[in-house]
């Protein structure tokens, strides 16, 4: 019935690409945790190497799976929020197809080593331009939908989808900006400090407004739907929404603390990024709080499980991140593993897990069923375990190792030279790679969970299962 | 930086504060109403107040922007009113760490080559001063790897004494062993490798080493000498040991002589300074006693 109202065939497509390069990113980043544990795991093999691969895994989770989930949802949400179908089904093929070829090629050119050097934006310049123009047809099909749309309010999930829309054309392509030497090859137009400068800024921001600004307008659809809940505070949410795409682009130097970068810059990034604490906070608030009053689900439906965790996991690298920010801190935790933790919370906990309720949630209302009706409501909860438990191994071993690196790099003895050798805070960081890389095959063996489910679902399966208790709490103590 | 970015940064730096605050203050008010009356898809949006807690928070973060800009350099070409900077800090923090340890590193100064190798404490910073500058190519048990001389055995190319040692360390070393692939040809070249494994008394086809004692007595006697016993002057090493920086084989033999070896070891003077190359210098002098 929805396939007469709405263009739900490339939503299909692309959910279907979020839990397959799920599994194949998440894939490469346990083989590289693996080689920092038994670094014969290279093979000695120039395609296998961790330098190659590292870059291959970020882009994989995500570009790939983190941008394929955006664009599922984002083509689903704008037509639902706006009761319209899509403006151009035509060019909305052409972004998934666009975009699973720039997945492709990154996948070809970095493991042959094939870089730009820029971390997140390795890829070279033909990619870059086929990233560019794929990105405007996407910015054309949502923004003519929202153009037609029969609502006359543009719904908060919208905002948020426009600003990861704007936000990332604006800054992929300063970034970006190269001199072509040769068809794979090419320089960077920025010299020095001021790379460095512009790399951050886009590298901050692409956390800003990909990671944050895009999952939050998954968050601000799925969450209401799924606790069946209005949103907590339409103010809350124009607050928090304009002072978070307000001071986001400022916070980038924030990376570069303690380098030739000038301290005026540096300082600037530090406070921004701790004005950043409270409209970050906005989101969390406004999604926890959609979901009180329907608290009992919690006991019952795996699935705001995934979405509540999600939010908590986002409030608390949203405060994380700042702190680390702060430069005396940022002097211990710069360069440790405790960064790469960081990174972890939000992207495992937040960016993963928003994603993978969103997907429990609109899966199965893609494949005519209702929504959230997937072939097993057991896996979904075993899923839920398996990905909450693995997160938090991973980030809390990386926390140790950081702050043990963080220690043992500055450590002084009475005659003022280093206590410690590089090596040997290496050797001592190796209890925390195991429990990594033991953190990181929980949550993958979760995700192949997640695509076992998905697969029968879509096979029109379901499985046979007691259904939980759906009495609620209050009921069962006579409240 | 020009004053049109001064201006840009100061302009952008506050317009986006008191625009977050004003924000913030034109949405204190709501309208009393349980919804705001809109609905997407069945979802609705309460028009609740903006948590106290959360606004508190927001406003005490952006004075403490304000106040940390004040102190501190941040907006554009302003310093902040107590001059700070990152520089003056190292600088600040170097000078004091330079006076605090400066009567350690003035006993151990004094100290000759064995007197260090002896001392305790020469010792324990010479070696944590090893370990942080010198072990990333010697290898933290100093025993070398190819193209990186081992330190614990008896063989010195520049030299075995306290003060080689030191010049090495201080001033570094370049070693230039030339490329002769283009002149010898590649009969040449087997010729010389396989006259240099006869010195060293290896396994070696007498007809081409007597081929490449002609080579070698016209080119590589200049600097390996006529024994094949090196030139600690010229870094030139001893061919008749069995100590090979770059290896043994035929095939290593061969590939030094064809394309010839630059070894390089960087100065240390102006990294570490002159008292610390004085200790560790001593540090390495006695691992080849030890």
């Amino acid at each position: 019935m929805d396939t007469q109202e709405y263009d739900l065939g490339v939503v299909r497509y692309f959910a279907v690409m979020t839990i397959v390069w799920g599994v194949v990113g998440m894939l490469v980043g346990l083989l590289i945790a693996g080689q920092l544990a038994w670094p014969a795991l290279n093979f000695d093999l120039p395609f296998l190497s961790y330098g190659r691969l590292r870059p291959l895994h970020t882009n994989a989770v995500i570009f790939a799976f983190g941008g394929c989930a955006l664009m599922a949802s984002a083509f689903y949400i704008v037509q639902k929020t706006c009761r319209t179908r899509l403006i151009s089904s035509g060019l909305a093929w052409f972004v998934f197809w666009g975009w699973q070829l720039v997945i492709l090629s990154a996948a070809i050119t970095l493991p042959l080593g094939i870089t730009t050097s820029k971390e997140y934006a390795e890829l070279e310049w033909p990619i870059d331009v086929l990233i560019a123009i794929v990105w405007v047809a996407f910015a054309i099909v949502f923004f003519g939908t929202i153009g037609i749309r029969k609502e006359k309010h543009i719904y908060v999930a919208n905002w948020f989808f426009g600003a990861l829309i704007i936000g990332v054309a604006i800054l992929h392509i300063f970034n970006s900006l190269a001199l072509p030497v040769s068809f794979l090859k090419s320089y960077s137009i920025y010299a020095g400090t001021k790379d460095a400068m512009m790399q951050w800024w886009y590298g901050h921001n692409a956390v800003g407004f990909f990671l944050t600004a895009g999952f939050l307008g998954i968050m601000y659809y799925f969450v209401p739907k799924q606790a069946g809940r209005p949103v907590y505070s339409y103010r809350l949410s124009i607050v928090h929404f304009w002072a978070l795409i307000a001071v986001y682009v400022w916070a980038g130097p924030h990376h570069l603390h303690y380098t030739s970068l000038p301290d005026w810059a540096q300082s600037l990034g530090m406070v921004m990024s701790l004005v950043l604490i409270a409209p970050s906070w906005g989101g969390m608030i406004n999604g926890i709080m959609t979901l009180s009053g329907a608290w009992d689900k919690l006991r019952t439906d795996p699935i705001i499980k995934f979405l509540i965790v999600s939010l908590s996991f986002y409030g608390m690298s949203t405060f994380e991140g700042p702190m680390m920010s702060i430069k005396t801190i940022n002097a211990l935790s710069h360069n440790t593993d405790w960064t790469v933790g960081h990174v972890h919370s939000g992207a495992l906990g937040w960016v993963a897990m928003v994603s993978m309720g969103a997907m429990y949630h609109l899966i199965p209302s893609l494949f005519g069923r209702k929504p959230g009706e997937m072939y097993s409501v057991k896996l979904i909860n075993l899923h839920f375990w398996l990905a909450t438990i693995g997160t938090v191994f991973y980030i809390a071993s990386m926390w140790v190792n950081g702050l043990l690196q963080g220690l043992m790099w500055r450590a002084l003895s009475v005659d003022g030279t280093l206590t410690y050798s590089f090596a040997e805070a290496v050797e001592a960081s190796y209890p925390g790679y195991y429990a990594r890389f033991l953190g990181g095959a929980i949550f993958f063996a979760g995700m192949c969970v997640m695509a076992y489910n998905v697969f029968m679902t879509i096979r029109g399966k379901t499985r046979a299962e007691k259904a939980a208790p759906a009495t609620p709490l209050v009921a069962a103590t006579g409240a | 930086m020009s004053s049109i970015w001064h201006w840009f940064v100061l302009i952008g730096t506050v317009v986006s504060l008191i625009g977050v605050m004003w924000l913030l203050f034109a949405n204190r008010s709501v309208s009393g109403e349980q919804t705001t009356g809109h609905e997407w898809d069945g979802i609705q949006e309460l028009d609740n107040p903006l948590p106290m807690w959360w606004v508190m928070g927001f406003v005490v973060s952006v004075i403490f922007s304000v106040i940390y800009l004040v102190i501190f350099p941040g907006v554009g070409n302003f310093a902040g009113v107590t001059n700070w900077s990152s520089a003056g800090e190292h600088d600040g923090e170097a000078l004091a760490a330079e006076k605090k340890f400066a009567p350690v590193y003035a006993r151990l100064a004094d100290m000759s080559g064995d007197e260090l190798a002896a001392d305790k404490q020469a010792k324990q910073v010479g070696r944590r001063l090893f370990l942080n500058n010198c072990a990333t190519c010697h290898g933290s048990t100093a025993k070398g790897s190819v193209g990186f001389p081992d330190l614990t055995d008896d063989e010195w190319i520049w030299g075995s004494s306290f003060d080689a040692i030191q010049a090495s360390v201080l001033n570094g070393r370049s070693a230039q062993m030339p490329a002769w692939g283009a002149m010898l040809g590649n009969e040449g070249v087997t010729a010389v490798a396989n006259r240099v494994r006869q010195m060293a008394g290896l396994e070696h086809d007498a007809e081409l080493a007597k081929a490449g004692e002609t080579h070698y007595n016209t080119i590589c006697v200049a600097c390996h000498g006529p024994e094949g016993k090196g030139n600690a002057l010229l870094g030139a090493p001893d061919l008749t040991n069995d100590r090979w920086l770059y290896g043994n084989s035929l095939e290593a033999i061969a590939e030094t002589v064809r394309n010839g070896r630059n070894g390089v070891m960087p100065a240390h003077a102006q990294l570490i300074g002159q008292d610390k190359v004085h200790i560790v210098a001593g540090y390495v002098y006695g691992l080849s006693k030890e």
